[in-house]
């Protein structure tokens, strides 16, 4: 059926075909502002005609048809300028765009060049939102409560050094893919992150990132499948996603996992996520995201948080401190530990732990204190907590549980 | 194919004893011949202390000397090596290995286009 689309259907449209249509252009111009400029050129043309067309069949193939084409003749008007890209773009043999496997390999290896670790962390981020997420630079800048020039900035030197230093626009060889791999899964995993908790910024652009790292983890379990880790971060992150409706209370405080409202869950994203926690798991090659989507999956399982399997988690968190022997795990297993064992073996462990300047190491440690009677010293945790965190839900939190100590 | 200054950075002050040294002069000539046979080798030399470098700077029509490094720091450029690779990732590659061979920290960065092109 042909409708005709509205403007803002092809703004959708055309945000999630971006990643899509830019990756095949940088493969075809050999240069990521060509491709970007290509693209936008595109849009603009699919604004004029597809209201009075109707939406073509494939809208990706028509875009990248249409964005290679118009800029090809660009390039040869004005021949002086970049005469050896449209050089490049006449030699390159050209696949039908529309076909999806082809394609797909496009996306992947522009996510490998996003992700590289030649370019900063910050870089990488805005990069993957920016070219693989279709997000305008103002979007991305919001999101991370960076000025809209600082950001824009750091988007024009990260293609700078693509561009100057060669990083290549390739999925890495098998020997440096695990790796890789695991740099790229890190920048989406950071995405979510942010969009998560946040330490500070706009509530519906940090939302917009959480939705954008979803997107980004399908897409990549789509295009490796084969990796046990790319299912795992998906399946970790759609996992914690369920629970973002129940995280917030009406006055828009924090509710931490035990006082949550279980039936505010989202079953289908729960369901989905422990699907694909079997899944990997069943390939026998564990990684931290495939145990952490694991851990989140037990939590899922429970009823009621008292129905919680401890001993699971703690188990979990044994074989993820194997793999990941930092003192943030550690942390974390503590709190398993507490449950288990009790709030005395967890305080121990805990104790030990070098993580003094972070927030979350104080407010486990004052709970623990709490529930040993310690009231001084947990109220004196608390404060220290409160001290260390910007987020203001967080702190709200803290405080309500300092007042509750009495 | 790019062009890659491979730039090796060794703190300024005392060497480290002969024998080491001469370990990593093996390693290091090991990895030249590597780079020759894979076709990537363009120059590779080590420099002498800072203290023998003169800085040259021209001032209206005079050039001024001084003795000296061009810059004090606890770091200096102790020697460097040229290469030419498809890409950042393989000039990566064998910056690593010169990291490993030199026990030093490797700085990879790119040369201007032959054609001249800054800005491609």
């Amino acid at each position: 059926m042909m409708t005709e689309p509205s403007t803002a259907d092809i703004e959708r449209i055309f945000r999630e075909e971006y990643g899509r249509a830019v990756s095949v252009l940088v493969r075809v111009f050999g240069d990521l502002d060509l491709a970007e400029e290509a693209v936008q050129d595109a849009f603009a043309a699919a604004l004029r005609a597809w209201p009075e067309s109707g939406l073509p069949p494939s809208p990706a193939g028509w875009l990248i048809t249409t964005a290679r084409n118009r800029t090809i003749d660009r390039l040869r008007r004005e021949s002086s300028r970049e005469a050896r890209h449209a050089q490049a773009a006449l030699l390159y043999s050209w696949d039908e765009p529309a076909e999806e496997g082809p394609v797909r390999d496009e996306r992947l290896r522009l996510l490998f060049t996003c992700c590289h670790p030649a370019l900063a962390m910050t870089a990488r981020v805005a990069l993957t939102l920016r070219l693989l997420g279709g997000l305008t630079t103002a979007e991305i800048a919001r999101a991370f409560l960076v000025p809209e020039p600082t950001m824009a900035q750091r988007i024009v030197r990260a293609k700078a050094k693509i561009r100057d230093a060669g990083i290549p626009y390739r999925v890495p060889h098998e020997a440096d893919l695990p790796e890789r791999l695991a740099g790229v899964l890190a920048v989406v995993y950071l995405i979510y992150n942010e969009g998560h908790t946040a330490s500070e910024g706009d509530v519906l652009a940090r939302e917009d990132l959480c939705l954008e790292a979803v997107r980004l983890a399908r897409l990549l379990a789509e295009l490796m499948p084969d990796e046990p880790e790319t299912l795992g971060l998906l399946a970790l992150l759609l996992l914690s996603e369920s629970r973002r409706g129940a995280r917030t209370g009406p006055n828009g405080e924090l509710v931490l996992l035990a006082e949550q409202d279980r039936s505010r869950w989202d079953r289908a994203l729960v369901a989905e996520g422990q699907a694909l926690v079997r899944q990997c798991l069943r390939r026998n090659r564990p990684g931290p995201y495939q145990i952490q989507a694991a851990i989140n999956a037990v939590h899922s399982d429970a009823p009621s948080a008292a129905a919680t399997d401890w001993r699971q988690i703690m188990r979990l968190y044994d074989q993820l401190l194997a793999i990941v022997p930092t003192p943030v795990v550690a942390l974390n297993r503590a709190v398993a530990v507490a449950e288990v064992e009790g709030p005395g073996a967890a305080l121990a462990l805990v104790d030990d732990l070098k993580l003094h300047r972070y927030h979350l190491f104080h407010a486990i440690r004052a709970d623990l204190l709490r529930r040993l009677g310690r009231t001084g010293e947990a109220a004196r945790a608390y404060e220290t907590a409160v001290d260390r965190t910007a987020n203001e839900a967080e702190r709200a939190l803290l405080r309500r549980r300092l007042a509750e100590l009495g | 194919m790019k062009q890659y200054l491979l730039s090796i950075y060794q703190p300024t002050g005392d060497m480290p004893d002969p024998g080491f040294l001469a370990g990593v002069m093996r390693d290091v000539e090991q990895l030249n011949q590597e780079l020759r046979a894979a076709g990537a080798w363009i120059f590779a030399g080590g420099l002498h202390a800072p203290e023998s470098a003169t800085v040259l700077r021209a001032d209206g029509d005079d050039v001024l000397t001084t003795d000296g490094p061009f810059a004090e720091g606890k770091e200096h450029l102790g020697g460097f090596t040229i290469i030419s690779a498809d890409d950042l990732d393989s000039a990566l590659d064998w910056g690593r290995r010169l990291a490993k061979a030199t026990t030093l920290p490797v700085e990879v960065r790119p040369f201007q286009d032959e054609s001249g092109n800054r800005t491609g």
